[in-house]
């Protein structure tokens, strides 16, 4: 008794400081995932009390082809774009890294895109540059290349909205040229006497020394990537399509959920992507092991 | 003397010059291509804003940054919205939900972040690591029940499903953000106040939060970015028109205009992203640093 009332003399102004966090995680997060957990056993619609169905949902789900349709298109948006973001954000952090003149003036041109990026204007901007007479295609004609509506046919849409993941690099750049900023010069210097070239010089003193921010960039790119919902929304008018080819996983949740109010199958699929985005995360994290060098 | 006339015509010798040229040839080229790309990154946002001072027909025809005759038609017809509601009213829901939003985000983090970085409590490691966990999670699984909360108390269609959960210290990271800054403040200030007998509650008001002004503008401008960008709450929470917010507006005049009104639609997009701008011109330094200090140190 002594031992709890001494903890809590000594404990009350922390938590007093903490109340603030403590209830809004139990009231924001908590409580709110035990409840979707709950919800995802069961049909539920809003309006009538939820109707436990057990793992229902779930195996509705692995037989639902518009379900496996949009974990494609994700997994395409997610594997494909954020490898490829990363490879712009690098290639051009190392160019800025030179030690060239007007770094501070590149990197902001290089970093707005991906401050706008997440936008509404950007999606209805890009909506408009890919369409049947918008921007590439006016370049295109101006070379005599009939270009098609690339938003509008389902092999490409998917692409556009990767290419507007791909442009918004300039967070990330900024990650690894502070990250490349850490890299002692004096290595480069002897490594330029041992004649090594550029490439050379890359892949064996700049790359392994900046594994660390590759590690990062790569997990926050990819649980946010997973999470991407506005420019599918915006460029498809809300629908995924055409033919769900831009069906994001985020933007089949919410028409599950908000638009039909299935709110158990909805949070069932929010399990789901949970998960996924655990699993995923995990199996970097083990692998980094083998690929993330920390200096001492 | 001697030895600098020696390095002079070192200096001057054939290779030297060589190396220097190919040096600054080498420079000229990366300087070229990082212009060109740059160029050619940003020439979609240029076009936007050219554009929108064009006539109509000229946005589909035309690759030309310069419009040939320049109109403020785009903005006028923009500005006059959907239904009578302007954009005016879009933009002051905004900067209600965004001033709100930070205000909540500056007072309850800096709390829990003081209490992290300096308290000492019980379960406190077992805490801290809950709440960098809840920096991973997507938000999609608990938006349906909070949904059906707010719901139920009749919230929806207000801005308090925006605004309220902000006084909670939901968003992780600035806390994380300010951990961080005050454990690099030195000790020996809090022991002085102590001695002048300054409590916690006094030591935070008058001694932590001022000292942590940096990190405070940090959160202050991350939050009007992340509110100002936000579309998935919105679009859930709003669907009364007088409530719209600037993202909500400009959707529906997607919806509602579709194809034909590109004008003013790339008028009132340029205008939402003015602030953002604004926000990057006049506070770049603290954005930078927001964006690194996960990145290096982590």
């Amino acid at each position: 008794m002594e031992t709890i009332k001494n903890a809590w003399r000594k404990s009350w102004v922390g938590y007093l400081f903490l109340t603030p966090w403590i209830l809004g995680i139990l009231a924001f997060t908590m409580i709110p995932m035990g409840a979707s957990l709950y919800f995802s056993f069961t049909r539920y619609d809003m309006f009538t009390s939820p109707e436990w169905i057990g793992l229902g949902n779930y195996i509705a789900l692995f037989q639902d082809e518009k379900w496996k349709n949009s974990v494609t298109v994700t997994l395409t948006y997610v594997f494909l774009g954020v490898p490829l973001q990363l490879l712009f954000a690098l290639t051009i952090a190392t160019l800025l890294n030179k030690g060239i003149a007007g770094l501070r003036f590149y990197r902001a041109i290089y970093y707005v895109p991906s401050l706008f990026g997440g936008s509404v204007a950007i999606a209805i901007l890009w909506r408009q540059i890919f369409g049947g007479s918008g921007l590439i295609n006016n370049v295109l004609d101006y070379f005599g290349i009939q270009g098609i509506n690339w938003i509008s046919t389902p092999s490409t849409a998917l692409y556009t909205l990767i290419i507007l993941m791909i442009w918004q690099f300039g967070a990330s750049m900024v990650i690894f040229l502070a990250g490349l900023k850490q890299v002692p010069m004096d290595l480069y210097e002897s490594a330029k006497i041992d004649g090594a070239g550029f490439m050379k010089q890359f892949t064996s003193i700049t790359l392994p020394l900046i594994t660390p921010v590759v590690f990062f960039n790569l997990v926050m790119g990819i649980i946010s990537a997973f999470q991407a919902f506005t420019p599918a929304y915006i460029v498809s008018g809300g629908t995924g399509g055409p033919l769900d080819s831009t069906l994001f996983y985020t933007l089949y949740l919410y028409q599950k959920g908000f638009t039909h109010f299935q709110m158990g199958y909805a949070s069932a699929m929010a399990w789901i992507l949970l998960l996924a985005i655990s699993f995923v995360t995990a199996l970097i994290f083990v692998s980094s092991k083998k690929w993330v060098f920390y200096q001492e | 003397m001697e030895t600098s006339k020696e390095i002079y015509t070192q200096l001057n010798s054939p290779i030297q010059k060589q190396i220097r040229r190919r040096r600054a040839t080498k420079k000229f080229f990366i300087h070229f291509f990082i212009i060109l790309f740059g160029i050619i990154m940003l020439y979609p946002l240029l076009w936007m804003v050219s554009s929108s001072f064009k006539v109509p027909t000229e946005i589909f025809t035309s690759v030309s940054f310069f419009p040939t005759e320049a109109t403020l038609d785009n903005y006028t017809t923009g500005w006059a919205g959907v239904s009578g509601v302007t954009f005016g009213r879009f933009f002051l829901n905004t900067f209600f939900i965004v001033s709100v939003a930070i205000i909540g985000n500056i007072i309850s983090c800096s709390m829990a972040a003081y209490a992290f970085a300096r308290l000492r409590f019980s379960f406190k490691p077992f805490l801290f690591a809950i709440m960098l966990i809840t920096l991973m999670l997507p938000f999609h699984v608990t938006i349906i029940p909070q949904y059906i909360i707010f719901n139920q108390l009749d919230w929806v269609n207000t801005f308090y499903p925006l605004t309220l959960p902000k006084f909670f210290a939901v968003e992780g990271f600035f806390i994380f953000l300010m951990v961080q800054f005050m454990r690099g403040i030195p000790r020996e200030l809090e022991q002085a106040a102590e001695i002048d007998g300054c409590g916690p509650i006094r030591t935070y008001w008058y001694l932590m939060l001022p000292l942590s002004l940096p990190a405070i503008v940090t959160t202050t401008i991350f939050t009007f970015i992340w509110t100002w960008n936000d579309f998935f709450s919105q679009l859930l929470y709003l669907s009364n028109i007088n409530l719209y917010t600037v993202a909500l507006g400009l959707r529906m005049f997607l919806d509602a205009a579709g194809q034909s009104a590109w004008g003013p639609m790339f008028a009132m997009s340029t205008l939402s992203l003015i602030p953002l701008f604004l926000v990057f011109v006049f506070f770049q330094k603290f954005l930078i640093e927001g964006i690194t200090a996960g990145g290096v140190k982590g």
